[in-house]
């Protein structure tokens, strides 16, 4: 792995130290969090930036005169400014705070989308989609009559795009994953992006499994929106963000709408702010912001990289040591061992439920994620109504992996 | 601290092995009632052949864990050729069996489609046991006590409860469908 060309490897050992929720127990065993996709952990450094902005610098942001309140406005401006860096914005500006991913899609689904789409035009997802990226589109179709059309699942976890191109005529939005949460697909973005844009469709990208795990730059991504969440990585509970380039958020009419979002009341009607302001209505989540920042530089001394290259190894020898040990007893969904996917294994072990399953592995302190991990469609598709899933992030090592293995035997006790 | 062993009792794992009353039943004439498990999304189709007033056939289909088939299972053979009046109590035996401290643990974002339950078995304010309960609404619990561990482990009871909405489901209709004939 040529991880020396873009900077030292990731040092697990002492990451893991950063991660204190990693040090209690559960059930009497170390406790082996696999459920990052779900919601990663919190380092120190995150935790201190938050109770540090309680204990000596909360104020209201964009208000006051006085220096604490332009303290607390700059950490939370320089959060933003942080945000966008990590992400390749061509701007702070262009980078919207909202409670998490699926806000994020939902403002671009109640602004952009009811300003600009109806009856006559189409939009297009995916059947792997979460929740987040297909329910904002089922609800559009149920009020604006827009046709919403689906590129199909093909093999080994994949979209199926022979009918791309059929399926881009005439559509005016394409939303997209660009890391599936139960497959661990990654879906080639831009090309997607550069076959929706020839036919004259926007890209909006869900962002949410990619942009904690792998190096993002949104515009060699070439979408137009790009929406994520704080929580899965590494960063508070409250924050999320939507990046979308500048002119589409001036041309935008507002979503949310009441303080901070304004330029100006009458009795007559409003004018907005600028942006981003302009789509940040209320007081925003001015800790969890100043949390997200301390993320995004834990994120970036570590090294996007490196964390990538991190995460694949790991995926890949868990792949390896769950077929060694199980055979066919296991059966993993998505990309085949090799093939690019991110830091996600979902899998049945015979026929236990995943429910049962997970509930064994939590009895070996595993915390693996049993469901449908809210993408029904998917899971309709794959013809289950849940899958366990691991998935790992920057404080997981191979030991976690070797627990989680010898756990699932486990089963065979009850669900022999 | 609770253990597996609390959770997965032979019984249940013999109802989840061998499920009693699986299938299906062709609807109409048979009520047919579903219920969702939105959080893992297990599910479960009920089948209720009413026969003036009794449950003489019920079927089960659908797909879960094996405490949701096995709780469906149990009360398959708990409630068939028994009247709507003794489904129901058995129902409100079984809620309070699966409630701690009087407190239904169960009560938000319930996943049987419709409010199914709540109207019909009783607010569950009810601090007495699920064998007190039973006795007082004269109907047997038999093998359903062995589902009492899942109190224990309080995710797990939404997959207890699944069947149980959803047969609160049926009943309804089968009671709107009587008063109709009226």
């Amino acid at each position: 792995m040529a991880v020396s060309n873009f900077g030292p490897a990731l040092d697990v050992a002492r990451t893991k130290k950063d991660f204190p929720i990693l040090e209690r127990t559960v059930h009497g065993k170390r406790l082996v969090y696999l459920d990052s996709a779900s919601s990663a952990q919190k380092p120190w450094p995150v935790l201190e930036a938050m109770q540090r902005y309680y204990e000596t610098t909360h104020a209201n942001v964009h208000r006051g005169v006085y220096q604490i309140a332009q303290e607390a406005t700059n950490l939370y401006e320089g959060s933003r400014a942080k945000v966008a860096a990590f992400i390749g914005a061509a701007s702070a500006d262009e980078i919207i705070f909202t409670k998490n991913a699926t806000e994020a899609i939902n403002l671009v689904a109640y602004s952009w989308g009811r300003a600009n789409l109806g009856p006559s035009d189409a939009m297009v997802t995916t059947e792997i989609e979460h929740h987040a990226n297909f329910v904002p589109w089922l609800q559009l179709r149920a009020e604006k009559g827009t046709e919403l059309r689906f590129v199909r699942l093909g093999r080994d976890g994949a979209l199926d795009l022979d009918d791309l191109d059929q399926l881009l005529d005439g559509a005016k939005l394409l939303a997209v994953t660009a890391a599936s949460n139960v497959l661990g697909t990654l879906p080639p973005v831009r090309l997607l992006a550069d076959a929706a844009h020839a036919a004259g469709a926007l890209v909006l990208v869900d962002g949410a499994q990619y942009v904690p795990h792998l190096p993002t730059d949104v515009q060699e991504m070439g979408a137009d929106f790009v929406a994520f969440t704080g929580h899965k990585m590494l960063g508070p509970t409250g924050i999320g963000a939507l990046w979308a380039r500048r002119d589409l958020l001036e041309a935008m009419p507002a979503f949310l709408t009441g303080g901070e979002m304004i330029r100006d009341v009458r009795f007559d009607g409003f004018s907005t702010n600028d942006v981003p302001w302009k789509f940040e209505a209320g007081t925003p989540p001015i800790a969890e912001a100043v949390g997200l920042g301390a993320a995004v530089d834990y994120l970036r001394g570590l090294g996007m990289n490196a964390v990538r290259a991190h995460e694949q190894a790991l995926t890949s020898y868990a792949m390896a040591a769950l077929s060694e040990r199980y055979g066919d007893d296991i059966t993993i969904d998505g990309p085949p061992p090799g093939a690019a996917r991110a830091g996600i294994v979902s899998f049945a072990y015979r026929d236990v439920h995943a429910h049962d399953l997970s509930q064994v592995l939590d009895q070996a302190g595993v915390c693996v994620r049993a469901g449908h991990h809210c993408a029904k469609p998917l899971m309709r598709r794959l013809g289950v109504t849940a899958t366990a899933r691991a998935s790992f992030s920057v404080y997981n090592d191979e030991a976690d992996v070797d627990v989680l293995v010898d756990a699932i035997g486990e089963a065979d006790a009850l669900f022999g | 601290m609770p253990g597996l062993e609390d959770l997965y009792r032979e019984i249940i794992l013999d109802h989840y092995r061998n499920p009693r009353n699986r299938g299906e039943l062709e609807s109409p004439p048979a009520l047919r009632a579903e219920g969702f498990n939105p959080l893992c999304g297990d599910e479960v189709v009920i089948y209720l052949a009413m026969d003036g007033g009794v449950i003489a056939d019920l079927k089960v289909s659908g797909q879960g864990c094996s405490i949701s088939q096995s709780s469906a299972s149990m009360m398959s053979t708990a409630v068939k050729g028994k009247t709507l009046a003794q489904a129901r109590s058995t129902i409100k035996a079984f809620r309070a069996m699966m409630s701690l401290h009087g407190q239904s643990l169960d009560g938000q974002g319930d996943g049987a489609a419709g409010s199914a339950g709540a109207g019909t078995t009783g607010p569950d304010d009810d601090e007495r046991s699920g064998v007190e309960v039973a006795a007082a609404e004269g109907v047997a619990l038999g093998d359903l006590e062995a589902l009492q561990g899942v109190v224990k482990f309080p995710v797990r009871i939404k997959c207890a409860t699944l069947s149980w909405h959803t047969l609160a489901q049926a009943l309804d209709q089968a009671d709107k469908d009587a008063a109709n004939q009226v």
